[in-house]
């Protein structure tokens, strides 16, 4: 993958314990970078054109026989399409199946807080961060669904029980996302809800939109498996473009 | 965690046997004792629940996995919410260990799973939307459908990272029981999949036995 001046359409630091949202058009990629190390970004995706089409955890994970999402692994949506694909990942291991922090999380592991008493660095949560952006489209807590938790790594052992990995993502780590399909992008950077740090984790992010060339036929994501691929061709017939670009 | 129920079958209330590939859609009362039968063994019946007063409030397989630090549903599990709350319990289990981050088959998951041309096999989420349509006083829609539980179903973590599906542990005559926590809305597909082993290939039916409170 290359990082250029001419490939970069924006880029913006982002502060640990925000919310955003933007459409990511096919083709584009999102490159995320962890400033400090430690941060996580949780996100849901959705089509633009019908967001009851959306990323789907389990079609992902079950499709790639995997529990974590790594470069190589394709998002799928619920309707078998590739949303968007890994094509750079530094950290090698990110959650997708242990959800987001809500109001109750947040308060018993770090403590009430309120824009009343805290201004603008109270301690916002997950839920109510995916809620306040799903609302910008029409959107609502009928359309959350299991979210990404990029940099975030979650082991589990043979008894099936969760671990906090020791090993967590570094200053400079970064992950590129390169989307394959339109998209409604819904992120924040409250922490992980399993993170055990004392105080609230308030982790930077840089998030860049860069212009990707088309994937190759011979491309890393496409043919990882050929679940992968299939996702890809059912992304080139949602597009009607022929020949095998999607 | 295995666990053995008390409840006598001739003293349920309810029973229904939900045939091979067929939805079953209900009510459970807050109080209530809810018992999914592998009648013929190996079964998965993948199954979605509802706060029956709001059904913007629906079990959360994420909220569910996290809150009790473990991947796989047994015994004492509480079910939990989008809301953090409690759905219900599982309070005994014959089989051990269900899934819940397997998901539902659907057409469109096939063509990625299997092939492009297995999108016309019945699956789960075909039973669902039928099941929201024909039941329209629930005023249901896709919109919530969302990540269900498996219940019978053997889908192994490993340590690596890998996600495994493997022969099913359930057996004939195996059960799970819950306790209804609030008026809860139960969506089931009785799973039609062919072409992996979590029906042993062969769907069979499952029954669905209610309990009043006491």
């Amino acid at each position: 993958m290359h990082l250029t001046d001419e490939n970069l359409i924006y880029s913006e630091t982002f502060p640990g314990g925000a919310h955003w949202s933007m459409r990511m058009r096919a083709g584009n990629a999102l490159r995320l970078v962890d400033i400090d190390g430690g941060a996580n970004v949780a996100m849901l995706m959705l089509n633009p054109e019908n967001p009851l089409e959306k990323y789907n955890m389990p079609d992902t994970l079950k499709g790639q026989h995997t529990f974590k999402l790594t470069q190589g692994n394709t998002l799928f949506s619920d309707m078998g399409r590739a949303m968007c694909s890994i094509v750079e990942d530094s950290v090698g291991w990110h959650d997708t199946a242990t959800g987001t922090c809500n109001r109750r999380v947040v308060e018993d592991k770090w403590g009430h807080s309120s824009y009343q008493n805290a201004r603008n660095d109270y301690l916002r949560n997950g839920r109510d961060s995916f809620l306040i952006e799903l609302g910008k489209y029409g959107l609502g807590k009928r359309d959350l669904a299991a979210n990404l938790n990029w940099f975030t790594r979650i082991e589990v052992d043979d008894a099936g029980n969760l671990i906090w990995g020791e090993h967590q993502s570094t200053p400079g780590d970064a992950i590129t996302l390169r989307f394959e399909m339109d998209a409604i992008v819904i992120m924040h950077t409250c922490p992980h809800p399993l993170n055990p740090a004392k105080a609230y984790p308030r982790k930077p992010i840089r998030y860049e939109i860069r212009e990707l060339p088309a994937p190759a036929m011979d491309d890393e994501c496409r043919l990882a498996r050929p679940e992968s691929e299939r996702a890809f061709e059912n992304t080139r017939l949602y597009h009607q473009v022929k020949g095998g670009q999607s | 965690m295995i666990k053995v129920s008390e409840k006598l079958a001739e003293q349920a209330s309810h029973s229904h046997i939900i045939t091979a590939g067929d939805y079953w859609m209900h009510v459970v009362k807050a109080g209530q004792i809810f018992r999914i039968l592998d009648l013929e063994g190996n079964q998965a019946v993948d199954t979605l629940l509802y706060n029956a007063a709001d059904p913007a409030e629906r079990y959360s397989a994420t909220d569910t996995i996290r809150q009790q630090g473990n991947v796989y549903l047994t015994a004492g599990t509480k079910l939990l919410s989008s809301e953090g709350n409690v759905l219900m319990e599982i309070v005994a289990d014959t089989c051990g260990r269900h899934d819940t981050l397997g998901g539902a088959c659907a057409a469109e998951s096939n063509t990625i799973r299997y092939s492009l041309d297995k999108k016309c096999m019945h699956s789960c989420r075909d039973s669902w939307l039928l099941a929201i349509s024909e039941q329209d006083v629930f005023s249901m829609s896709k919109r919530d459908f969302t990540h269900n539980i498996n219940f019978f179903m053997n889908v192994p973590v490993t340590a690596a990272g890998g996600l495994t599906f493997e022969d099913g542990i359930s057996g004939a005559g195996k059960y799970v029981e819950m306790v209804a926590h609030m008026d809860t809305i139960v969506m089931i597909s009785n799973c039609p999949q062919l072409n992996n082993p979590c029906n042993a290939y062969n769907p069979t039916p499952v029954e669905v036995l209610i309990w009043d409170a006491l």
